[in-house]
């Protein structure tokens, strides 16, 4: 068809510049390695120093694909949130799964403390604080089910998922007060956000999370845009309602939920990518939305990991201050722009 | 009928056969609405709006058939809004907009087509311009079009059966048939307006 066309050739420079930004990714960073040595110690060629090649390996490659993952599944998650609540503020942070995941990590880290009379070691890692954030995530993704199969209304829903971020910010700010400095600091870093420090057994896991979420949404691409007339209309068009509301809210814990036990919390990319990707391929159509947004996340978090880096600096910036810093003036942009946020 | 609200009491039949026991896509191909409600997304334009209408007939992601073209090419032209088909919701007057709902409800291609107040907003001119095109789609198109009105007088104009429905008693007939049998004397209460049998209209007492 005549529409599909010109998108291709947007999906084909999309695809060019993710590749740009994967490769600039992994050349820079705060050991500055020539991008020759790069290439060969990827392809197992000859490196000047093997620490280099350990670098780029064990940690750039992990941590750009990472970035990959988040941004993507960020975003895609947003997109999901957008259209399911007719909401073009929506994002993964308003159901109040990013909450639940910082109140299992801040449970973990300053809850863990209080009791360290019958805790005579360390345990918290990475893999335990993934695992902390995960569950908190999921439990309150399904109080959120739960209460989204009694309530019809997606608004007040909406206002639901943003309760219970302040339940959790409260409980986390509980924590804080009675931690010591160690622990707050600790949980402090994880709240930065960070695609970096992940093994590639959990870059593994992440991947998965990833893929399912992102198989999910492929599936309900049709009820997506049907969505967009309003759920009366979509419930016309024989739509299952229900099912499809409990299938794009399960993809979005998955996707949220997975992402922020790994990376911490990252916010306005799920709230800002979406709307960017609207205004460049200018349509609604979900078949083209959900690659899209996909793609375009993850380049936009690549960016932000590169700006993080410093490149050539000792020095990392937290990933979350750099989303949100570029995040929210293109949130704002928009806003004055076009006078009004559609989507 | 149009499955949005749950039935308050009895049994529905279409086609012989419970409502209930319609499959929720099969009831797809059978019955299309056009609601009063906004939609939730004014972002689409007309086309990508009017081809969500096939949804009951594509496959799992929506791609649309040879038919489907064509059942949405006639939809717009039927309707006119050929020229408008690449424009945004959001930039169509309201008379526009129920239009295109209406495209979308006939590319839907169901034997029924139920309207909620299809012409609250609008001005006179435009209330019967769409009352007449719905008249027409039915003649065209042998469809069932069922709608509801607060507009009795361009109703009567305009529609082939009327069912006036009274708070004990409800009437069901050609407009003419009704008009002889008094029906629509008693519609409101008789203090301020009266029926002119001879007009079809109501008229303020002097």
């Amino acid at each position: 068809m005549r529409v599909q066309k010109t998108y291709q050739l947007s999906f084909i420079l999309l695809l060019f510049a993710l590749f740009i930004c994967f490769c600039l990714n992994i050349s820079l960073g705060s050991v500055s390695i020539p991008f020759g040595d790069v290439i060969n110690s990827i392809f197992s060629g000859d490196v000047k120093q093997e620490s280099w090649r350990y670098i780029v390996q064990n940690y750039r490659i992990p941590k750009a694909i990472t970035a990959i993952l988040v941004g993507g599944g960020l975003s895609l998650s947003g997109l999901l949130m957008q259209t399911l609540f007719r909401n073009p503020l929506a994002g993964p942070f308003v159901l109040g799964i990013s909450s639940g995941a910082s109140l299992g990590a801040a449970l973990l880290i300053m809850g863990t403390s209080l009791f360290s009379g019958i805790l005579t070691f360390d345990i918290v890692n990475n893999i335990t604080l993934a695992i902390a954030s995960s569950i908190g995530s999921f439990l309150v993704l399904l109080t959120v089910m739960v209460v989204a199969s009694r309530i019809k209304d997606t608004m007040a829903l909406l206002i639901i998922g943003l309760m219970f971020g302040s339940i959790t910010a409260a409980l986390v700010s509980v924590l804080a007060y009675f931690s010591n400095a160690e622990n707050l600091q600790r949980y402090i870093y994880w709240s930065f956000g960070s695609v970096g420090n992940l093994s590639w057994v959990q870059v593994g896991i992440l991947f998965i999370v990833f893929i399912s979420g992102l198989l999910l949404s492929i599936i309900l691409m049709k009820t997506l845009n049907a969505f967009l007339l309003g759920e009366n209309y979509a419930k016309s068009l024989g739509v299952n309602i229900k099912q499809k509301r409990f299938l794009i809210i399960l993809a979005t814990g998955l996707l949220a939920g997975g992402i922020t036990a790994f990376a911490g919390p990252i916010a306005f990319v799920g709230l800002a990518v979406p709307h960017l990707t609207r205004q460049i391929f200018n349509t609604t159509d979900h078949n083209i939305l959900v690659p899209a947004v996909v793609i375009y996340g993850a380049i936009l978090m690549l960016l932000c990991d590169i700006l993080a880096q410093l490149p050539t600096s000792a020095y990392v910036l937290p990933i979350n201050a750099i989303t949100s810093i570029i995040g929210a003036p293109v949130v704002i942009w928009l806003l004055v722009r076009k006078r009004k946020m559609i989507f | 009928m149009g499955n949005v609200q749950s039935k308050l009491s009895g049994e529905i039949y279409l086609k012989e056969k419970p409502l209930d026991s319609y499959h929720s896509n099969q009831l797809a191909t059978e019955i299309s609405v056009v609601l009063t409600e906004p939609i939730a997304s004014k972002n689409l334009t007309v086309l990508e709006l009017i081809r969500l209408g096939r949804q009951p007939y594509t496959n799992w992601i929506g791609s649309l058939s040879k038919i489907d073209k064509e059942k949405i090419i006639r939809a717009i032209e039927m309707v006119g809004l050929k020229e408008l088909e690449h424009k945004k919701c959001y930039e169509l007057s309201d008379g526009q907009f129920q239009k295109v709902m209406i495209a979308r409800a006939l590319a839907q291609d169901t034997s029924i087509i139920l309207l909620d107040e299809p012409t609250t907003h609008l001005d006179l001119y435009h209330k019967a311009q769409i009352l007449k095109l719905l008249q027409q789609i039915a003649h065209e198109t042998k469809k069932t079009i069922v709608f509801t009105t607060h507009e009795i007088e361009l109703g009567i104009q305009l529609a082939d059966k009327m069912l006036v429905m009274e708070n004990d008693k409800n009437s069901f007939g050609a407009p003419k048939q009704l008009i002889d049998e008094g029906k629509f004397n008693t519609l409101f209460p008789t203090d301020t307006i009266f029926f002119d049998a001879t007009s079809g209209s109501f008229k303020i007492k002097k």
